[in-house]
């Protein structure tokens, strides 16, 4: 068990950090938080920047187009953004994160030149087109339907919850090619198919979130042509491709905001002290428990970096392990940080008011806690399935 | 960074897992229930194995190794539920004299409490006004004394997680395996989602207590340290409690083996760090 840095990563993470002090300084103001078109340019220029230093991409294989970083690389890359209040990914995080590694894994050298190099140079955002109306966590229960005719497949159905499609110029779609039979289950017959946002037959329908926002939307399709050859990985072999977008997504998806929150949670004992809630031992045992538990899950982060390094670099179930705590330690920061602020909680335009409202969707998005214990139940506990 | 076990140091645990399953299986363990008793055999045994001389130079008879190494030990006591004061013999390896080699037996004043005080070679401490109370953990007889709580040191707080840390480890193998073996409404009751998910949980409590506990043996790190301590106490008494749930009317049982854990947990959450002490000096780091 080791957690030294070699010189060559204390190397980088120096070098990063004199990069990050002269880089933060350039950026333009921070955008509204509800504003999703100014997000999207605000959040694609700071791409840029990281592309054009050299940073973009760097836990993406070299082969497309990223630096092959280490995975500690990645992680000090995360710590040092973070610490240095550098913006997250934003708009670019269906891209960078799971469309991106899943083409860096299952696509073809074309596909890889096509759409890889736009990902991290911050011209094109991307966003999920996996859920449904009746497929939510039953994500294999899909039904939009995609019909072979010539070179292209015709694409009609809908999909919902689709974060930033009112910003995006490409969705990684999950299609039905192949409809459930006795001879056909429903986790065969998927198919990934990228698809350019601007196709006709394609209708997006913002939807309000519960925090105010418009960062997610229904998506209608109606006879949308996508050419076959946008399809990643094998007609009908989608689910599997899927399962490796998951993994990213669950895997590496989150492990930035761990810095993010140790440093809110800096913040609010800092707010505590000023206002006088700290001397109320509740509340800063409270604080104090936050600690371990960010503390740990940092620590958990370094362990599955590690893990997954050992293993070949694609993240294992240790993802599902991770995402079940941090959704739910996430949401308890921002309760805690509501007892800090006292009535001041109920104001809009206080800091972590937003967040509060926002984590709630932790507990839900990429699988709902209760999918992710299946998941650690079945696949590392073996525990039978259930009916 | 590599943040998993060297090969030496799974041969440690294994090792060690080995020794506990050769010479205190579920037979001794019993029988330590009905006869808590400090196994001098047991205790060279694990002398000679190297359990309490570990940490110290080769040039003192040690085996040189570090906190990390003794975690994954106490990790493996822990999950075999191993009576006996084995923080503070560890602790007192330099400087009592047959610490090291097992052949002295110390315990030491943690604050209000003093363990296996009748059995000790040597008790560190001022335990001159202990009186005995009937202990909670038929496996840890235990004194009263009119000493407060302080900081004990670090060494012990990290130690005692790491026990809790393999008795959440092992909690949760018992739940699992229960599980699948235990067969209600024509199927295996693990096969229910309101089980399985107390199982789930079960597992997440302890990596995150693993994570934390590894992590503060190799810092050694006071504040992660009580963090470890924290999570690991959490760890060991909701998981023995969801194992006991999972096991359902056998659970409640005193042949069952859970309510040992859940006791000998109970105990560990108020030895050397209380929870209250950890969150406060978790509070003042920040």
């Amino acid at each position: 068990m080791d957690l030294t840095y070699t010189e060559e990563e204390e190397a980088f993470r120096a070098g990063l950090r004199t990069w990050l002090s002269r880089a933060l300084p350039q950026l333009p103001p921070r955008p509204d938080p509800l504003d999703w078109p100014g997000r999207r340019a605000y959040d694609t220029t700071w791409q840029r920047m990281l592309y054009d230093a050299g940073y973009a991409g760097l836990h993406w294989p070299e082969e497309a187009g990223g630096r092959g970083a280490t995975p500690t690389q990645h992680l000090i890359f995360l710590e040092e953004t973070e610490r240095a209040g550098a913006p997250y990914v934003g708009a670019n995080f269906v891209g960078l994160l799971h469309a991106g590694p899943t083409i860096a894994a299952e696509g073809t050298p074309e596909q890889r030149a096509r759409w890889l190099p736009p990902v991290l140079r911050g011209d094109e955002i991307w966003c999920q087109g996996f859920s449904e109306p009746d497929a939510g966590s039953d994500l294999a229960a899909l039904r939009t339907r995609a019909v072979r005719d010539g070179d292209d497949y015709v694409v009609t159905g809908s999909k919902i919850w689709t974060s930033h499609a009112e910003v995006a110029d490409w969705c990684e779609l999950l299609v039905r090619t192949e409809p459930v039979s006795e001879s056909v289950p429903k986790h065969r017959g998927i198919t990934w198919l990228a698809m350019p946002m601007d196709a006709p037959g394609i209708t997006v329908r913002p939807l309000r979130t519960l925090a105010g926002s418009t960062e997610f939307a229904e998506v209608f399709l109606d006879e949308v042509r996508v050419p076959a050859a946008h399809r990643v990985g094998a007609e009908n072999d989608g689910w599997r491709v899927t399962m490796v977008t998951l993994s990213f997504e669950r895997g590496t998806a989150f492990v930035g905001e761990v810095v993010a929150c140790r440093r809110t949670l800096a913040e609010l004992a800092a707010a505590a002290k000023a206002n006088g809630r700290w001397d109320d031992a509740t509340v800063r045992r409270q604080l104090g428990s936050l600690n371990a538990e960010f503390t740990a899950l940092w620590r958990l982060t370094q362990w599955n970096v590690s893990a997954a390094g050992r293993g070949g670099g694609v993240p294992g179930v240790g993802g599902s392990v991770f995402k079940l705590r941090y959704s739910h330690a996430r949401q308890e920061l921002y309760d805690t940080a509501a007892r800090v602020l006292g009535p001041d909680c109920l104001d809009l335009d206080r800091d972590w008011t937003l967040d509060r409202l926002s984590s709630l969707s932790y507990t839900i998005a990429a699988g709902t806690s209760q999918i992710q214990r299946n998941i650690v139940a079945e696949r590392i506990l073996g525990l039978p399935k259930g009916r | 960074m590599d943040f998993q076990l060297a090969e030496e140091q799974r041969a440690l645990k294994s090792g060690m897992r080995e020794l506990l399953a050769a010479r205190f299986d579920r037979d001794a363990l019993r029988a330590a229930v009905d006869r808590p008793a400090v196994d001098r055999a047991l205790w060279r045994a694990l002398g000679e194995a190297g359990f309490f001389a570990l940490r110290l130079s080769e040039k003192e008879g040690g085996v040189g190794l570090g906190l990390p190494e003794a975690a994954l030990l106490f990790e493996e006591a822990g999950r075999a539920l191993l009576p006996g004061p084995l923080v503070a013999t560890h602790l007192a390896a330099r400087e009592v004299p047959g610490a090291a080699t097992g052949e002295t037996v110390v315990t030491r004043v943690d604050g209000p409490l003093v363990a296996w005080l009748d059995q000790a070679d040597l008790v560190q401490g001022d335990a001159v006004d202990a009186t005995p109370i009937r202990s909670l953990d038929p496996l840890t007889p235990l004194h009263r004394t009119t000493g407060t709580r302080t900081d004990a040191p670090h060494e012990a707080v990290l130690l005692t997680a790491a026990e809790q840390l393999g008795s959440a480890a092992r909690t949760t193998e018992l739940a699992v395996q229960h599980a699948r073996q235990r067969a209600q409404f024509g199927q295996a009751v693990g096969a229910f989602q309101a089980v399985k998910h107390l199982c789930a949980d079960m597992l997440v409590r302890t990596e995150v207590a693993r994570a934390a506990v590894y992590a503060a043996a190799v810092t050694g790190d006071p504040y992660e340290i009580a963090g470890a301590k924290l999570l690991a106490d959490e760890a060991a008494v909701r998981c023995a409690r969801d194992c006991l749930q999972v096991h359902g009317g056998m659970g409640f049982t005193w042949e069952a083996d859970v309510h040992l854990h859940l006791k000998r947990a109970w105990v560990r959450s108020e030895q050397w760090q209380s929870a209250e002490q950890a969150a406060e000096a978790l509070a003042a780091a920040l």
